[in-house]
């Protein structure tokens, strides 16, 4: 009888250290968030909410055209939904925001997918033409006024912002920016489960080489819609949250500079990249402000040379040069 | 009846416009396979450098012809300077530089000369052709501008030897080089041509829709829809894609939907057309072996 | 003197070399052929030579050195390169493929007698003229590259792998229709070809490419003689 001999285990000691890095940061920021909304003021609670939820909503588009090459210029619409969705079941049915926020996913997570059908047949440079024109047409369609009943119309539908449960002692922007947080940190987990399953690479392989894939085996239709719907839902929560956060919601809120700035979002933070997610949101949350104050037109030129200077000097975002930094700075300590 | 020829009439001259347009994106499309998101922006800029002209004394035509020149000049600067570099990137590569273009030449033109509307002078008389009540002098013009550009263009396509140079470089740069083409001054031609085209776009609409940074976009998405409609590599597609989206426009917005939703008819379009039948009405459906 | 001279010729595609030190030569009116396996750089030798890829040594096209030219100006000068895969503009029809294959040849006064001349070699491409050139089988697609090749009434026809794809009679056709080229236009040629009993049935030099290099040339009946080559490429 032969005698087998098992292989030893090898640690594989780089590895762990940089997991171990990496985990030991997420649990350090996550400690840190939950200690902010104690010592700052209630507006930049409010803004560091409405970074989670970029966030959000940047993870969806990522999903979507970073990690399956779908390209939407016309997120926004998925956004809005998210937003009308959960403000109309507030608003006119009573709804409880904690049920409505599901809702809008639901929703959004639906319609995504019906939009990923027609989308099976357009192209790269078709469908981001298509997504474009629905991005530009968004506004005009929320004003319509056979749906004004729900929607209000241009006025739009305002919403109480919503107090801490349970008597818990927080105000309502504290609880507002724990809500947020933790589904933001839920919708992480979920993202980077997928990202790394057979489903993530699927998706993966479908963008870099749709007719191997398919030669595969992979169910091309299949998987892009479900990224489609997966999307859309990630966006659409972002967008219910953002109006319980901002308590209003309006047509004019939702035009295409929403769409081009979660484009520009995910391409300063990195395409393909879930932490490039959070970078991108805080650039579109603090820059733009910023830039109001100096003119009118200043957001619209900086977004544009920042697109151009990501692309020609910085491809992979700022989630891109932060993981190569840290391979340089780690790969010098692990020398021997 | 009377008020359905009125819709007709208004928009074959809207449809007139779209067409010009369309007229441009389809250049670049023919010439580089790529779909300029920025075109708007571009004959916008052009209208404001033939205002800025027309208000320093220079006469209308002269400052038209030298607004076209310019307009050129600059397109086949921007193929060499920016586009160039991104040529053979992956597509959403190549979408991001042109919405970043769009974004700069909006914001440039915003800075430059603000955001109030001006007007904007048109060659044609004031009043009506033989008197009709249909269609003014500026819309007939307007037609008839867009007819003649398109009869240009596809001559020029289809009989020189330069508008099969430029179409032989877009079906395969590889082998136009090997052919001899020049490639690179190929790709700067195509740019300058749909640049000129888009002033010319940029300068007959102006009048009817008023001067400002913006005034491109909503015509943009149409001129897209009517691009797709007429095929997006045929220049005669997409004059006649261009008429009948304002005709359908102007019906639908009259008799079915309303005006507020009629950016909607074309976002419509553009879904269709890429759903049902991608090569739109006259463009060549394209076969490719695996 | 030869028409085409390449000494100690360096290339390849990016930071990979591909090609070290090659020399070949094709003389005038004569064909010269290139063997090799798979892998072995005959197609980036072809590139090369046209200026496709990044390449450095010496190339001269009669006496002219060609090595620092761009590919457009190289096939001006009088090479028409029959791509690998045909090359053919797909969208346009047939006759517009030759028209541009008769792009840097407008003025010539030969040029309504380079189309019949097409025609009358490739009768079927005439039958087909109006046909979008992506439609026609692959055989046709042969013809019509090189027909569009001979529309630049070159001096130095340049074809990879001609028979690739094709049925056996196209072949043969094919190569029939080369032989006249070379014989009664008096264009040079230099063909890469993986079938090579029909490369050395047709070539009057040849060699073969080993991983970049060249390991041995001669007279096609010299390859036929070295048992290594015969072992080899000629199945015998």
């Amino acid at each position: 009888m032969m005698q087998t001999r098992s292989l030893q285990a090898v640690p594989a000691a780089k590895n762990m250290f940089r997991w171990n890095d990496a985990r030991l940061l997420s649990a350090g920021l996550l400690a840190l968030a939950c200690v902010l909304p104690f010592v700052l003021s209630n507006y930049r609670i409010f803004q560091l909410n409405m970074v989670f939820i970029t966030t959000m909503a940047l993870v969806g588009l990522n999903l979507l055209t970073g990690f399956n090459g779908q390209i939407s210029l016309g997120h926004g619409a998925f956004y809005a939904m998210g937003a009308y969705t959960t403000a109309i079941l507030v608003d006119r049915f009573d709804c409880p925001y904690i049920l409505a926020l599901p809702c809008s996913g639901a929703v959004c997570l639906v319609f995504g997918w019906l939009f990923g059908l027609p989308a099976l047949r357009l192209e790269g440079l078709y469908l981001a033409l298509a997504t474009f024109a629905l991005g530009v047409c968004l506004p005009q369609i929320l004003k319509y006024k056979g749906i004004e009943d729900w929607t209000h119309g241009v006025q739009g539908i305002t919403l109480l912002k919503p107090e801490a449960p349970f008597h818990l002692p927080l105000s309502a922007d504290q609880w507002l920016y724990f809500l947020s947080l933790g589904v933001l940190v839920l919708l992480l987990w979920i993202a980077r489960n997928i990202v790394t399953s057979h489903t993530g690479r699927a998706i993966v392989a479908i963008r870099d080489n749709p007719l191997a894939a398919a030669a595969m085996g992979i169910d091309l239709a299949r998987y892009k819609t479900t990224a489609f719907g997966i999307s859309a839902l990630y966006t659409g929560i972002a967008g219910g949250l953002s109006a319980l956060t901002v308590q209003f919601v309006a047509p004019d809120s939702f035009n295409i500079l929403v769409s081009a700035g979660f484009l520009v979002g995910i391409v300063v933070g990195g395409l393909a990249s879930l932490s490039g997610a959070f970078y991108g949101a805080l650039f579109l949350q603090f820059v733009p402000n910023v830039a109001d104050r100096i003119s009118k037109a200043a957001p619209w030129a900086i977004y544009g040379v920042v697109l151009i200077g990501f692309v020609y000097l910085m491809p992979e975002g700022v989630a891109g040069f932060i993981r190569r930094w840290w391979v340089s700075v780690t790969a010098t300590r692990t020398k021997p | 009846m009377e008020q359905f020829l009125h819709q007709v009439a208004a928009g074959l001259a809207t449809g007139g416009v779209y067409a010009s347009l369309a007229l441009a994106l389809v250049m670049i499309y023919q010439t580089t396979h790529h779909v300029n998101f920025a075109q708007g922006e571009l004959a916008m800029c052009s209208t404001y450098l033939a205002w800025s002209l027309v208000n320093a004394g220079v006469p209308y035509w002269a400052a038209f012809i030298l607004t076209v020149a310019i307009s050129f000049a600059v397109g086949m600067g921007i193929e060499r300077v920016l586009i160039r570099r991104v040529e053979r990137a992956p597509v959403l590569t190549v979408v991001i530089v042109f919405i970043a273009m769009q974004f700069i030449l909006n914001s440039l033109a915003g800075a430059v000369f603000g955001y109030t509307i001006q007007l904007f002078p048109s060659p044609f008389p004031e009043e009506p052709p033989f008197g009709n009540p249909y269609i003014n002098s500026h819309e007939l013009g307007v037609v008839v501008v867009t007819m003649v550009t398109v009869g240009l263009l596809w001559a020029f396509f289809r009989f020189t030897s330069l508008g099969l140079a430029l179409r032989g470089a877009a079906a395969n740069s590889e082998s136009a080089a090997l052919c001899g083409i020049r490639v690179g001054s190929m790709l700067m031609l195509g740019w300058g041509l749909a640049a000129a085209i888009g002033a010319v776009a940029g300068m007959l609409v102006a009048p009817i829709v008023f001067l400002d940074p913006n005034m491109m976009s909503g015509i943009l998405i149409y001129a897209f829809a009517a691009a797709l409609l007429g095929g997006i590599d045929s220049p005669v597609g997409a004059v006649i894609g261009g008429f009948l989206l304002g005709v359908l426009e102007n019906l639908a917005g009259a008799y079915v939907i309303g005006t507020e939703l009629k950016l909607t008819v074309a976002l419509i379009t553009i879904v269709a057309v890429l759903v049902v039948r991608p090569s739109g009405l006259l463009g060549r459906v394209l076969v490719t072996r695996v | 003197m030869n028409l085409l001279s390449v000494r100690d010729l360096h290339a390849g595609y990016g930071p990979i070399e591909v090609l070290h030190g090659v020399n070949i030569e094709v003389s005038k009116g004569g064909a010269t052929a290139v063997l090799g396996a798979n892998g072995a750089g005959k197609t980036t030798l072809l590139r090369a030579i046209c200026g496709m890829i990044w390449r450095r040594g010496t190339i001269e096209l009669d006496g002219q050195p060609i090595d620092k030219l761009e590919t457009a100006d190289i096939a001006r000068r009088g090479v028409a390169h029959v791509p690998q895969g045909r090359g053919t503009f797909a969208t346009l029809s047939a006759e517009e493929n030759l028209r541009l294959g008769a792009i840097a040849r407008m003025r010539s006064p030969k040029l309504a007698q380079n189309f019949a001349l097409v025609y009358e070699y490739f009768p079927r491409l005439y039958e087909r003229r109006n046909q979008q050139a992506g439609t026609l089988s692959g055989g046709e697609q042969q013809m019509l590259a090189i027909g569009r090749a001979l529309m630049l009434e070159p001096k130095l026809l340049v074809l990879d792998e001609p028979s690739f794809g094709l049925a056996p009679r196209i072949v043969q056709e094919i190569f029939g229709i080369m032989r006249k080229i070379n014989r009664e236009q008096h264009v040079s040629v230099l063909v890469v070809e993986q079938n090579a009993n029909l490369a050395l049935e047709f070539a009057d030099r040849a060699c073969v490419l080993e991983t970049g290099t060249v390991i041995t040339h001669g007279t096609p009946e010299d390859m036929r003689q070295n048992p290594e080559v015969r072992r080899a490429y000629l199945g015998y």
